[in-house]
């Protein structure tokens, strides 16, 4: 049987989320030049969040109904840490050296897993994976690919919110004053847009982006982990790397790219005569990390590069 | 200025005075003895927190329940027994920096752990040097005891190292057997973590699978951490594979199994001491139903030594999960302090305790609470019981016990 239509397909779902995850990063740094490293860590408060919601409701409730309760849940979680991180940890580093907030970025990071650590451990059970629910149907047969029901959430939300962002970026007014915003600051504020309150609007739709990253994460994996949010982050940040940092389509691009490439390669590769000790799942992150240095070394600015007059 | 720098100096001086005398004082407690009364500290080191922590916290909390015992049978007289547990977060460095930090305390006489294999070997070397016995109740990998040649020339690499659990030798032929005669299946695909333990378990059952006349048609490898598995289950459900024996923790075989299964991919997940766990079952759901597992000793549940230690367990509401090494751990700390109660007279710590320790531990003989408890020339557990559990209806049940005799 012919796996290529799977593996792709395997690849597409795990790059969906990655894409989710990287608008955080490249909408931040698109606006303010911040790589936030604490970003991994909202995604996985966001899935902590839907967590909390789903076991705050009666017990035996229909996914159909818990869904959108731990969705709304999580994104408030997850915003609410996002925008409190802006305001608190970055806003005052504002005129700082680069590296201030890059440093603070990284303590939050550890702050941020270590509180979720220490409050979340249920019934005095061992601090390891929780348990995530999932959706009350099976996988579905789409001809030779298999999806998983964790991933149907995942192929519907992401496209759905890449579009409502791509939308709201072009045609609203907020979203003009983001993309002026991004290409001159100074200039920005002087026409008479409220900068603050758009660098606050990047982080929230950041977060927002990366509870759906975190919920879909949840039902695909089946559990959710303290830890998780930083090789997710770390894979992400790659793939916004990947497509050009700053550029929001770059982003869902570099994603997909790095998911299908990741899979491909775990999948193929020990099949290249020659190449057997490189295949295999162990190896995926290598491949990842492979693929980034080689995108650097030719096109630095990423695969759709920064662009300048549009990268909000 | 001046005078602020004064400031700073004076304080340091005062803290480091400070601490300087409350580190005199507290050795002054330990070793005061004015009752005939001394403390003996048996160290503890597992992963408490993060990856592979329920069964680690098994441990921790097995080796508690020993030490309870002893101090209130009073088993040595004129000592009390306490316990200093770390934790390693399965990590190798830090468990190295955990023995370094128990060696260097003077009140250690005997370390129960670690969890891991690959933990271990990092541990092995720092308690040698220092002479200070170390008994491990779960680590399975050969050449910890055997050394790295364990399959031509055995030689015990440390005498300082010893383990109530049984080696992976016997539980990857145990478990090729099993698979083999015992629920016919003929091709394995094997997959493993790349750890100390998941590796060297892996290559036996491999090895020891097509010695029985089993073929393997794939092998791949995951990273500890892995969540996604889903090109890797794509290849096993077309290999045509109809087991899948997994060398590795629970933490990443309760995520494999679910992909797996809902995969469609409707063959058995098999692995080792290291996935069993009810953590397992309540991670993988429904997928885990079918799976199976070797495990060291039999049951703990049908042992009736070890009842009031499972009745102590469950009235305490420890956390972490007892099934898997508790008891071995339990075993693995009385064994120290019965070595301890022949070294220590009259409340009276002799300078070359932790030797001496050694050597009692090496001639210890006495029934535990999970078998008889004495240890051969390698260090290695007299007790070769094996146990195959499979998923039944939400729960680990037993299905064969026995033990291995490699092909």
């Amino acid at each position: 049987m012919n796996t290529l239509p799977q593996q792709l397909a395997n690849g597409l779902f795990l790059g969906s989320m990655y894409g989710l995850i990287a608008i955080g990063y490249t909408m931040v740094y698109g606006i303010v030049q911040l790589i936030n490293f604490a970003h991994g860590e909202i995604f996985m408060t966001g899935g902590f969040g839907a967590l909390t919601v789903y076991l705050a409701l009666p017990d035996g409730i229909s996914m159909w109904i818990a869904l959108p309760a731990m969705l709304i849940g999580g994104a408030l979680v997850a915003v609410l840490i996002a925008v409190g991180a802006e305001r608190f940890a970055y806003r005052p580093l504002r005129g700082a050296p680069r590296l201030a907030p890059l440093i603070t970025a990284i303590g939050l990071s550890l702050a941020l897993q270590q509180a979720v650590f220490n409050w979340y451990h249920v019934d005095g059970d061992a601090k390891s994976a929780r348990v995530f629910p999932q959706l009350p149907f099976g996988p579905l047969h789409l001809g030779s690919v298999t999806v998983q029901s964790g991933d149907v959430f995942l192929i519907i939300a992401a496209p759905l919110c890449m579009a409502a962002l791509a939308f709201f970026v072009r045609l609203s007014r907020t979203g003009r004053a983001m993309q002026a915003t991004a290409q001159d600051p100074d200039t920005a504020q002087l026409m008479g847009i409220d900068t603050n309150r758009i660098i606050v609007i990047a982080f929230a739709i950041g977060g927002f982006f990366a509870a759906v990253a975190g919920v879909s994460y949840g039902l695909k994996y089946g559990s959710v982990s303290y830890d998780m949010g930083f090789l997710a982050g770390l894979k992400a940040f790659t793939a916004a790397v990947l497509g050009g940092i700053g550029n929001i389509y770059g982003a869902m691009l570099g994603g997909l790219v790095l998911g299908v490439a990741e899979a491909m390669a775990t999948a193929y590769i020990a099949d290249v005569p020659g190449m057997h000790q490189l295949g295999g799942g162990s190896w995926a992150p290598v491949w990842a990390f492979v693929l980034l240095i080689l995108v650097l070394l030719f096109r630095p600015q990423g695969l759709l590069g920064e662009r300048v007059a549009d990268r909000a | 200025m001046r005078q602020r720098s004064l400031v700073i100096l004076t304080s340091v001086l005062t803290t480091g005075a400070l601490t300087l005398t409350a580190c005199g004082s507290r050795d002054k407690d330990n070793k005061g003895g004015d009752s005939g009364n001394v403390t003996v500290t048996i160290g503890v080191d597992a992963p408490l927190t993060g990856q592979n922590s329920a069964t680690g916290l098994g441990i921790q909390y097995g080796a508690q329940i020993a030490v309870d015992d002893a101090n209130k049978n009073k088993a040595v007289p004129g000592v009390t027994f306490k316990i200093k547990a770390l934790d390693d977060k399965a990590i190798p460095a830090t468990g190295q920096q955990n023995a370094t930090q128990l060696v260097s305390d003077k009140d250690v006489l005997g370390v129960v752990g670690p969890l891991n294999s690959g933990v271990a070997t990092q541990m092995q070397q720092v308690f040698a040097t220092a002479n200070l016995v170390e008994i491990s109740p779960s680590n399975t990998g050969v050449e910890l005891t055997q050394g790295k040649n364990w399959q031509t020339t055995k030689s015990r690499p440390f005498k300082t190292y010893f383990r109530t659990a049984t080696t992976d030798a016997l539980q990857g032929a145990y478990a090729a057997d099993y698979a083999y005669n015992g629920i016919h299946k003929k091709k394995a695909f094997v997959v493993d973590d790349k750890q100390t333990y998941g590796a060297g378990l892996s290559k036996i059952f491999k090895e020891q699978f097509v010695k029985q006349g089993g073929k393997v048609i794939g092998t791949d490898h995951v990273n500890t951490g892995d969540r996604d598995f889903s090109t890797l289950v794509t290849k096993i459900k077309n290999s045509g594979a109809d087991v899948l024996y997994y060398g590795g923790q629970y933490d990443e075989s309760e995520v494999l199994t679910k992909q797996l299964k809902d995969a469609g991919a409707k063959i058995p997940l098999f692995g080792g001491d290291g996935m069993f766990t009810p953590t397992y079952i309540k991670t993988a759901g429904k997928a885990s139903e079918g799976d199976l597992v070797t495990s060291i000793g039999v049951p703990v549940d049908t042992l009736p030594a070890a009842k009031d230690f499972v009745a102590t367990y469950k009235a305490k509401k420890y956390p972490g999960d007892y099934g898997t090494y508790g008891s071995y751990a339990y075993d693995a700390t009385t064994a120290i302090i019965k070595a301890v109660g022949q070294v220590v007279k009259d409340g009276k710590v002799p300078s070359d305790a932790r030797s001496q320790v050694v050597d009692a531990v090496q001639k210890t003989s006495f029934d535990g609470i999970s078998g008889k408890i004495s240890f051969d020339e390698y260090g290695d557990t007299t007790n070769k019981q094996l146990t195959v559990y499979q998923v039944t209806n939400g729960v680990w049940k037993s299905v064969k016990s026995g033990t291995a005799n490699p092909k």
